[in-house]
């Protein structure tokens, strides 16, 4: 394609927020036309930045501040997602959780969490002594006091999430410019253009900066101030399979002012994942793992369900929250500029990447793009990788990847087609190939040749 | 299949994982004849751990012939072959039950079952990931396991690297060396927690000497560096060793999800199912055998657990009695477990100690080894006589009920 190729949208950052907005500007139209969408990003692949590492939840939204944008898009991101994901084969596991307090002081914290949750619109939560917390959650750990029941808290494929999205978006015409590294934003009359750093171009009428933990800085590039993103890591640990019985919910600790706290989370996938940590870095690239990190989490894991120390790990990441000065998403729009800001999206940006999506919609239409819904645009559907679910190896692939028990014709399917792996980390959030217990132990040198990736690159 | 059990003609055995224990165990059964045995394998081809292993320190014990690992899995899996069992490869166990008219079902990951009246399970042992040893660190490509570098370089003559570290000094660490060579990676040091190597002088020699490769003990992998591909790695004491490629080897953990799956009585700090001398687990005709429950030993060892079972197998079929209580066999600190092995007893130590083992049956001493060195990850291989003896009268008569065996360490 032209390097001087002119789009209504381009949306820079293709993680979990600008692949939901890439969709739902592919499902639209204009008078003249389907919106010529491009979704960039500087990795070579989607969902591959810090949307790759996260606790996987679909939030309900209970525990947000009202009156934030965050209470306001996250539950309506839960109806989106949630009527979405069965459609286009996100496995989503409904477990619901439970908010377990772990002395007087956060007991009686309960009833607040309760008010707050109804403030958010959401009326379910239901207070319950100890003795029920253990009757449903019978390998917690001693010294539970009480607990708050989220029934509708529930889990979610966090990789299938934003490649469906794209995978859509790219089925209804958005181009995608992956391995793009946008470094500067000129306005030239009424586009923008935007350059990367080894001088390709692409100019735009309206732009949306869904840039994650690069946020603020394409926000500077624009001329534009008002956040910094300081991005929070959070350390996980990934139990193996056979730990999956030790919870049936979500085991969550009572919130704190600055963090949710450490949870201990089933994931769709059939693992049990303790995390995570909440260390404010200034490194954006520090998605790697600490000695003390690592013996925090255990400490605590052993306190929340203590038998999951005695289970296997299976993997162990860090994911860095794009995180800034404020407490809320930094949703703003510069109408001179044509352009919307999704900033400053942390944990809850999962659940409420559909609800972004549709705000950025409006935003966009209150700029002068009025748009309207496209009647021939085609939806897709995805292998659910869901272990609740029916998997392609029962009807007889033949299976490479035994610990996930992955299949050579799903390894091959995930490397063709409009969005292909590129690397092993892409193969493992589209299959779980060597994603498992052995971690490569069995199947890394098969994988291989299956896919030609070299191993000593 | 009308009968409640099988009878002698067509009762039917099927052992899940065809490695050396496991082909061991179906020749010596189909040999004898009695039963149809069939070996199940998810790989595509047969052989176990020994098919990616290319070199030479196989069948010693059991062929009384030195060879090298493939040529080792292709002999086992001919003489089972020949001796009638039906060797099935590309077959993925995820269960099996209790209840169907013999008494157990193995069920495929494509909905199949089989009826059997007695099932081995024989699923070996895998290395632990970086992960599972939580090495902290960046998330680089270039972190492998002695598995995965062995059948890249033996099974599809790739390359992972240029400049390794190894981590364990083991037998296994040792193994991972070669590998690497063969696969044009220079491995620049061995690291070890412990104070010394784990494995035989000549291996140590042969890495040290002639090689000319580090062994940096009393230090154990801090961090791994690098983003994109690894960089370096940094030692507890603050060194940094540049290398493109990490090697984690060793500290086995059995692939015990079948047999946990399966209710199994587990030995906790082997991760093992716990048997009894006659490789008898605790749910009646389910054995186990080879490294799934002593992590891990050598392949001839593993085959040498075989001829145990084979004979407990043949009983069962015959009395379809089982013992009441097949329990672990307990240890004292510094042993962290010990397990029925090749007709004797195999144990593992925490920490370097100087001093005998020490078996006990129901508070009586059955043997006493002679004073040496104990070192961690070695094998601590107990025979005698009196355990071979139990072991046999076990398998015979099917009862060896509540035995309570004990090992120790006296100086």
């Amino acid at each position: 394609m032209s390097d001087a190729a002119l789009f209504d949208v381009v949306v820079v950052g293709a993680g979990v927020v600008g692949c939901a907005v890439a969709r739902e500007l592919s499902l639209r139209r204009t008078v003249a036309g389907p919106l010529r969408v491009a979704l960039l990003d500087a990795n070579r692949d989607v969902g591959a930045g810090t949307s790759k590492a996260n606790t996987a939840i679909l939030h309900t939204g209970f525990d947000a501040t009202p009156g934030t944008l965050e209470a306001r898009l996250v539950p309506r991101g839960y109806e989106l997602l949630s009527a979405y994901a069965p459609t286009s084969g996100i496995a989503v596991e409904h477990t619901g959780a439970v908010l377990v307090a772990w002395d007087d002081e956060q007991a009686a914290t309960l009833p607040r969490l309760a008010e707050k949750a109804s403030a958010n619109g959401y009326s379910r939560t239901e207070i319950v002594d100890a003795a029920t917390a253990y009757e449903m959650e019978p390998h917690l750990g001693p010294g539970a006091t009480g607990a708050m029941v989220v029934p509708d808290e529930h889990i979610i494929d966090p990789w299938a999430t934003p490649l469906a999205f794209a995978e859509q978006a790219a089925a209804n015409g958005c181009t995608l410019l992956l391995g793009w590294r946008v470094v500067a934003a000129r306005r030239d009359a009424d586009t923008t253009v935007l350059a990367t750093d080894d001088g390709r171009t692409v100019r735009a009428r309206y732009v949306v900066n869904a840039a994650g933990l690069h946020g603020d800085t394409l926000h500077r590039a624009m001329g534009l101030d008002g956040f910094t993103i300081r991005p929070r890591r959070g350390e996980l640990i990934v139990f193996d399979k056979l730990s999956r019985p030790l919870v049936r919910s979500t085991v969550l600790p009572v919130p704190t002012a600055t963090t949710k706290g450490v949870l201990v989370a089933p994931t769709v996938f059939g693992n049990v994942m303790l995390g995570p940590t909440a260390d404010d870095i200034d490194d954006r690239g520090a998605t790697g793992s600490t000695r003390a990190g690592l013996d925090g989490l255990l400490a605590k894991g052993r306190r929340i369900v203590p038998a999951l120390l005695d289970e296997e790990v299976t993997a162990v990441y860090a994911g860095l929250r794009p995180a800034c000065e404020h407490s809320d998403y930094q949703v703003s729009v510069a109408a001179d500029l044509g352009y919307v800001c999704l900033g400053a999206i942390r944990s809850t940006g999962l659940t409420a990447s559909m609800a972004l999506a549709e705000h950025a919609v409006e935003l966009l239409a209150g700029m002068g793009l009025a748009t309207s819904v496209r009647d021939d645009a085609v939806t897709i559907r995805r292998t659910p990788l869901g272990e609740a679910g029916p998997r392609p190896y029962q009807q007889g692939g033949r299976i490479v990847c035994h610990c996930e028990r992955v299949t050579a014709d799903e390894i091959a399917a995930a490397c063709t087609g409009p969005l292909p792996a590129v690397d092993l980390d892409g193969l493992r959030r589209r299959t779980r190939a060597v994603a498992g217990r052995c971690q490569g132990f069995h199947c890394l040198a098969e994988v291989s040749a299956l896919t030609g990736w070299r191993l000593d690159r | 299949m009308t009968q409640p059990t099988g009878t002698d003609n067509d009762a039917s055995v099927v052992v899940v994982g065809a490695g050396p224990a496991g082909l061991t165990a179906a020749r010596l059964l189909a040999e004898r004849g009695g039963a149809q045995v069939t070996v199940l394998d998810r790989e595509p081809v047969a052989g176990g751990a020994p098919r990616h292993t290319d070199h030479l320190g196989f069948g010693l014990r059991d062929l009384r012939r030195l060879t090298t690992g493939p040529r080792y899995a292709r002999r086992l899996l001919a003489a089972a072959q020949r001796a009638g069992a039906t060797v099935r490869t590309g077959a993925t166990v995820l269960a099996v039950e209790s209840g169907g008219p013999r008494r157990l079902e193995v069920c495929l990951a494509t909905g199949e079952r089989l009826a059997a009246d007695a099932v081995v399970l024989a699923t070996g042992v895998r290395e632990r990931p970086r992960s599972a040893r939580l090495v902290p660190g960046d998330r680089p490509a270039g972190v492998f396991t002695t598995g995965a570098v062995q059948q890249v370089t033996a099974l599809h003559r790739g390359r992972v690297g240029t400049r390794a570290v190894v981590v364990g000094a083991e037998h296994v660490s040792f193994s991972a060396i070669w590998s690497l060579r063969h696969g044009g990676c220079r491995t620049v040091a061995l690291v070890t927690p412990l104070s010394r190597h784990q494995t035989v002088a000549a291996l140590r020699w042969f890495a040290a000497g002639l090689r000319r490769i580090p062994v940096r003990t009393g230090v154990d992998v801090a961090e791994i560096v690098g983003r994109g591909r690894v960089e370096a790695v940094v030692l507890t004491d603050g060194t940094r060793i540049e290398c493109d490629t990490v090697v984690f080897t060793g500290d086995w953990i059995p692939e015990h999800e079948l047999a946990r799956r399966a209710g199994l009585m587990m030995t906790p700090a082997a991760k093992a199912p716990a048997v009894d001398a006659a490789m008898r687990t605790s749910t009646p005709g389910v054995f186990a055998l080879g490294n799934l429950v002593h992590p891990a030993e050598t392949a001839d060892r593993c085959a040498l657990d075989a001829p145990a079972a084979a004979e407990a197998v043949r009983a069962w079929l015959v009395d379809r009695h089982w013992p009441t209580a097949v329990a672990p066999i307990d240890v004292v600190a510094p042993l962290r477990w010990a397990a029925w092995c090749a007709g004797g007893i195999t144990a593992r130590v925490e920490h370097p100690i100087t001093g005998r083992l020490r078996v006990s049956i129901d508070g009586a001493v059955v043997h006493r080894g002679r004073r040496r060195r104990l070192s961690p990850n070695r094998a601590l291989v107990v025979r005698s006589r009196r355990l071979t003896a139990l072991g046999a009268t076990a398998a015979q008569r099917g009862t060896a009920d509540a035995a309570r065996i004990v090992v120790d360490v006296v100086r």
